[in-house]
Parts: C-alpha cells; structure tokens; sequence
C-alpha cells in the first residue's frame, strides 16, 4: 500500500485543509450519499412489509372494519375507540376470551420458555466437556430445529391421536396408567400436548446458544477453580452460571417473543379454532379476525398484543441491564 | 458409550478436556441417563415419521404399533396423487428461493452501510430493524391482507394469492434477522481490508465484493439457511394469502390431516419427503448457521 497524491475516495479528508477542490467535492457527495444508496432497497421493503402495515394496522383498529368494507376498506366508518373497549370488556364474551387467552398464553410461556432454557443448558453443560458421541449427539439435537414445522408438528398430532396414536398406546395399553384412552387435542389435555410439541422444537435453541456462550468462557478459570479445590457444582454456580448470565439475558427474551408470538405450532396441532385451554392469543386475533370476519376488532387486539409486548421488552431490558450494571461494580 | 470414558479415557487429547480433573463417576452417569432421555424425546417423532410411512394403511388406522406388520413403499408412491405435492413443491422452491435471495442480497447492501459508515438517521434505522423482530406475525398478516386485495382492485395486479406476494411477505421474517446477523459479521471483518481494497483503486462496492463479502461467507450462508428455513416452514401466511394454484407445502400437506379419511401413512411419507431437503441442506451448512447465529446472538 503506497500513499498516492490523488485523494482517496472514501478515505476521511481533514475538514477545511484544502481548497474544496471539484473533484473532491462530487467525492463528498458520492461518500454521503452513498451510506444511504446501500440502505435504499432495505427501507424500501422495510417500508412495504413492515411500517405501512404497522401504519394501517393502527388506522384499522379504529375502523369498523367487518366483511362488508373489505374490498374498499377506506370507506369503513370510524369506530373512534369502540373496537378497544370491546376488547378489553373484560365482562363481555369478546373481553372475557381475549383475558382467558392472554393468561393460558402467559402460563404456556413461562412454562415453555422455562423448559427449553433448562433443557437447553443442562445439555449444553454436560455437553461442554468432550466424549465419544458428542458429536453425533450434537447433530441429533438440531433436529427437531431442522425439521419444517408443519411437518414436525402434524407428527406430533399423529402421536397425540385418541385411537391410533403413540401417546395413548404408550400410557393406557402399554403402562396402564390411564383408565381409558386419553383426549389430547381437545380439552384440558390439550394444554399439555402444546407445551411438549413446543419444547421440543424450541429447547434445541437454548441448547445452541448456551454452547456457543460456554465457548466463550476462558478454561484457565475451571482450571484455577479445581486447583483450589470447587467441585463441579460450586464451578457451575460460581462460573458457569454467572458467565452464561448475558448470553442468558438474550436467550430468554428471545425465546419468550417467540414462544409469546407462536401461532404456527397451535395452528398446526389443533386447526383454525384451538380448545379453549390452549388458545393462544395469536391464534385467538386470528380467529377474531379471519374466522368471524372483524378486521377492527382483530386489530386492536393486535395493537395491544404489540404494546403488552413493548412494555414487557422494555422493563426486561431496563431490569436486566441494571442487574449487569451492579454485577460489574 | 462404553464403560472406558468413566475412567481415564486413554488416547484423548488433554487440550479438549475441560479440566485437568477427571469428571467424577456420578456426574458421567448422570449424563449419559440425561443425555439418553433427551435423545429419546427428540427422536420419537422421527421414528414415528419413519416408521408409519412405511406401514400399510391398516397398522396406521388401529392401535399404534411400534413395529409394522409389514413393511411397503407404497405411501411413498400415493402421495403425489393424493394430494398435489409436486405442485406444492414447487411453490415452496420459488417462494423460499426467491425470499432467500432477496433478503441476502438486499441485506448484504444494508449492511455493508451500516457496519462501514456514519450518517444521520442510522442508530434510527438498526433500531427500527431491530424491533420489527419482535412484532407478532399477526400484526402485519391483516393490514398486508388488505394492502394486497386493495393494491389488486386499485390495479388489477393480483399480489393477494400470488407468488410475488407471499415472498414479500416472507421479507417480514427474513430480512430484518439478515441485516442485524450480517451488521454484527461485517464489523468483524477488519476495516484495514477493505479501505486497503479501496486504496488499491477499487470503489466501494468492490471493496464490498471482492473483500468483506468472501471474508464473511459464513455469515451470509448462516442467513441464508435461516431465511430458506424460515420461509419452508412458514404457515401463518401461507395459509391466508395463497390458493390452489400457489399453495405451498405448508398448507398442502394439512389437506391429508383434514380430510374424511386420513391416510397417516402418507401424512408421514410426504412430512418426511419435505423435510429431507432442509435437515439434509441443515446438517450440510450446520457448521456456518451455528457459528453464524451464536455469533449474532452472543455478542
């Protein structure tokens, strides 16, 4: 690399050092422009796909939005906040089933969200030191992360069938532990058959991330850790928890978002109406939506779906950063 | 696993253990009682994939077997006249390839911008990127429905049912993980390179192609897998703005599970027929997604 007397474009140039020559000045233009040239056809697109939706999406929960103004939807008439306090009537049937399917979605994720971080860890942890198979074991638990979704889940509905299916053969005819063959897809039952599929599919995740964050850990502090005398569970407290604790914090933020958000698992397992305990909300704004055919209403069902979401991200971020904060003191 | 890796395990080298102490005997038992467990778990739906496709109707039908009464291909035969699957598939190709290609390339420009240069509004732009990660698909699945049926009334151009609107839509996942993934590889990529690149007389968008593009190929293939995966395994969208004639696998296949009569041998053959070309491509580029997305996540 020589030093050239021509000025090179892209390199930063000392403000007011020389005569702003012609060249240099297209140059400029070039290097200001350009940052933006690059982002155009994201914004593009992020415009279309993401913000003019966010926009109308918001515009739509105000309007009284059902099949009749479909096809020409600027000619619904306002419903002011009509559509929200008709979600939020916590009295009336459309309230009381949006509340009953925000708190089945809230146990289903924090229990979900629970398992795959404990699955996820507990197999990244044993598997952090090297064995025969670990490998192999490694591929094997990508699986069910592999796996379409579709096809995974209607696997899983096959198994969970009344008269045919695995789970019943396995509990009633071969343990007898049930009396008779159970009911998984509808009815109480169905709460657990959503919460197994989804850990199946979503531990795999935890266990990815948590491995790449135990690489990360420097082995000379096991090494000082055992020299002076911690067992392997005072290592896992004192090191490889507190280690894990930023990777950790994204780790369940992004797994809460999409356990929280999930509609395909649900969709799949049990169809366009989910059993009343395992409605989730995605799947109720959906039905709310598509099924009875009343944009409004699914709308602001979204928008405050979206806030409870903002709310929840922001006080996580704020607790967990503090909490880091007074770590590192 | 044999009784040997209990004890001193000869032969393996000590850079790969974890301690200098041998893991003590319960801890290895424990282990191989957990790790067996969750091997089970994950694999049952895949025996039961396997095995059931493989069964005649009436094993199906009945009680669950584990084993087959007797083995036959022929689920794998009927599939593609039962239902459309080759259709199907092809629809998934395109709009999964097409997605794929969009929100790489598209992602590869914005992020070179991001990761390379100052100018106003950019803390504005990955912020907004960032979030739009965590908005439920539902929210943009009504507005994007009217957008398109309107857009198709307005102009006679059929975005609602087509192939062009589904892969747009599949953007919505896609491109704001690829932009913030590649932003976080980019930075990783040593400056000095590509201003050396620059020096030497290439522009910008050489430096870009012929310096950070080739260094961080394990991130953009990293995206790539992760946008084709996405958009295969999409439902939501799929379900709403295709029809008969775009219909991807997503949807198709359910047409098995709902009809009177479930063939679910065939349900199983055909889930394993669709599956076999991501987990085979997964496990190929498992090594980049891996690296590609603790790399994203972790830092």
């Amino acid at each position: 690399m020589t030093v050239t007397a021509e000025p090179a474009v892209g390199k930063e140039a000392p403000p007011g050092a020389t005569g702003p020559a012609p060249r240099r000045r297209t140059g400029r233009v070039r290097r200001i422009a350009l940052p933006y040239l690059l982002l155009l056809p994201a914004l593009l697109l992020e415009l279309l796909v993401h913000l003019v939706p966010m926009v109308i999406g918001i515009v739509m929960s105000f309007k009284e939005l059902t099949q009749f103004y479909i096809r020409d939807w600027g000619a619904a008439p306002w419903a002011g906040f009509d559509n929200y306090s008709l979600s939020v009537d916590f009295d009336a049937p459309i309230g009381k089933a949006l509340l009953h399917s925000f708190f089945v979605t809230c146990a289903f994720t924090v229990l979900s969200v629970g398992l795959c971080w404990l699955l996820g860890t507990t197999a990244a942890v044993y598997m952090q030191e090297n064995f025969r198979g670990r490998g192999f074991l490694r591929a094997v638990f990508l699986v069910p992360y592999a796996l379409p979704v579709y096809a995974a889940v209607i696997t899983w509905a096959f198994m969970f069938q009344r008269d045919n299916g695995l789970v019943n053969h396995v509990l009633h005819d071969q343990l007898g532990l049930t009396d008779s063959p159970s009911f998984w897809l509808i009815g109480d039952n169905s709460f657990v058959a959503l919460l197994v599929v989804s850990v199946w599919k979503g531990w795999p995740f935890a266990f990815l991330i948590v491995m790449a964050g135990l690489q990360n850990i420097p082995k000379e502090l096991y090494e000082a850790a055992s020299i002076d005398g911690a067992g392997m569970l005072q290592q896992l407290r004192r090191i490889t928890l507190p280690s894990l604790r930023p990777v950790n914090q994204v780790l369940v933020l992004v797994l809460f978002l999409w356990t929280f958000n999930d509609f395909n698992t649900p969709y799949v397992l049990f169809g366009k109406a989910a059993p009343e305990a395992a409605d989730l909300i995605s799947i109720h704004i959906y039905q709310s939506s598509f099924v009875t055919w009343n944009f409004g209403t699914g709308s602001a069902m979204s928008v405050l779906l979206l806030l409870f979401l903002l709310v929840v991200t922001g006080v996580y971020l704020v607790l967990t950063s503090r909490g880091r904060r007074a770590a590192d003191v | 696993m044999s009784r040997t890796t209990a004890a001193a395990r000869p032969g393996r080298p000590v850079g790969a253990r974890r301690s200098p102490m041998a893991a003590p005997r319960s801890f290895v038992w424990s282990r191989r009682i957990f790790l067996t467990l969750l091997t089970g778990f994950v694999l049952l739906p895949v025996y039961v994939m396997l095995s059931s496709s493989l069964k005649p109707l009436e094993d199906v039908s009945g009680e669950f077997r584990w084993l087959p009464s007797g083995l036959t291909i022929r689920p794998y035969i009927d599939i593609w006249s039962t239902v459309p699957l080759a259709k199907y598939f092809v629809n998934s190709l395109i709009v999964a390839g097409a997605a794929t290609v969009l929100s790489v390339v598209i992602a590869i420009f914005a992020a070179y911008g991001v990761s390379r240069y100052r100018f106003r509004g950019k803390r504005l732009f990955t912020v907004t990127v960032l979030s739009t990660q965590m908005f439920p698909g539902i929210l943009f699945l009504l507005p994007l429905f009217l957008i398109y049926v309107n857009i198709g009334n307005a102009t006679g151009i059929a975005l609602f049912g087509s192939r062009i609107g589904l892969i747009l839509t599949y953007l919505t996942f896609s491109l704001p993980f690829s932009i913030w993934m590649l932003i976080g590889y980019f930075e990783s990529v040593p400056r000095d390179l590509d201003e050396a690149a620059m020096v030497d007389g290439n522009g910008p968008l050489g430096a870009l192609f012929r310096v950070v593009v080739p260094a961080a190929v394990p991130g953009i293939v990293a995206v790539a897998v992760y946008a084709f995966m996405t958009a295969w395994g999409e439902v939501l969208f799929a379900s709403v703005m295709t029809n008969d004639t775009t219909r991807t696998l997503a949807v198709g296949l359910q047409g098995y599970a709902t009809q009177n009569d479930v063939y679910w041998n065939q349900v199983m053959a055909a889930s394993l027929v669709v599956s076999v070309p991501v987990v085979a491509g997964f496990l190929l580029l498992q090594r980049y997604l891996v690296a590609g997305l603790t790399a994203g996540a972790v830092k």
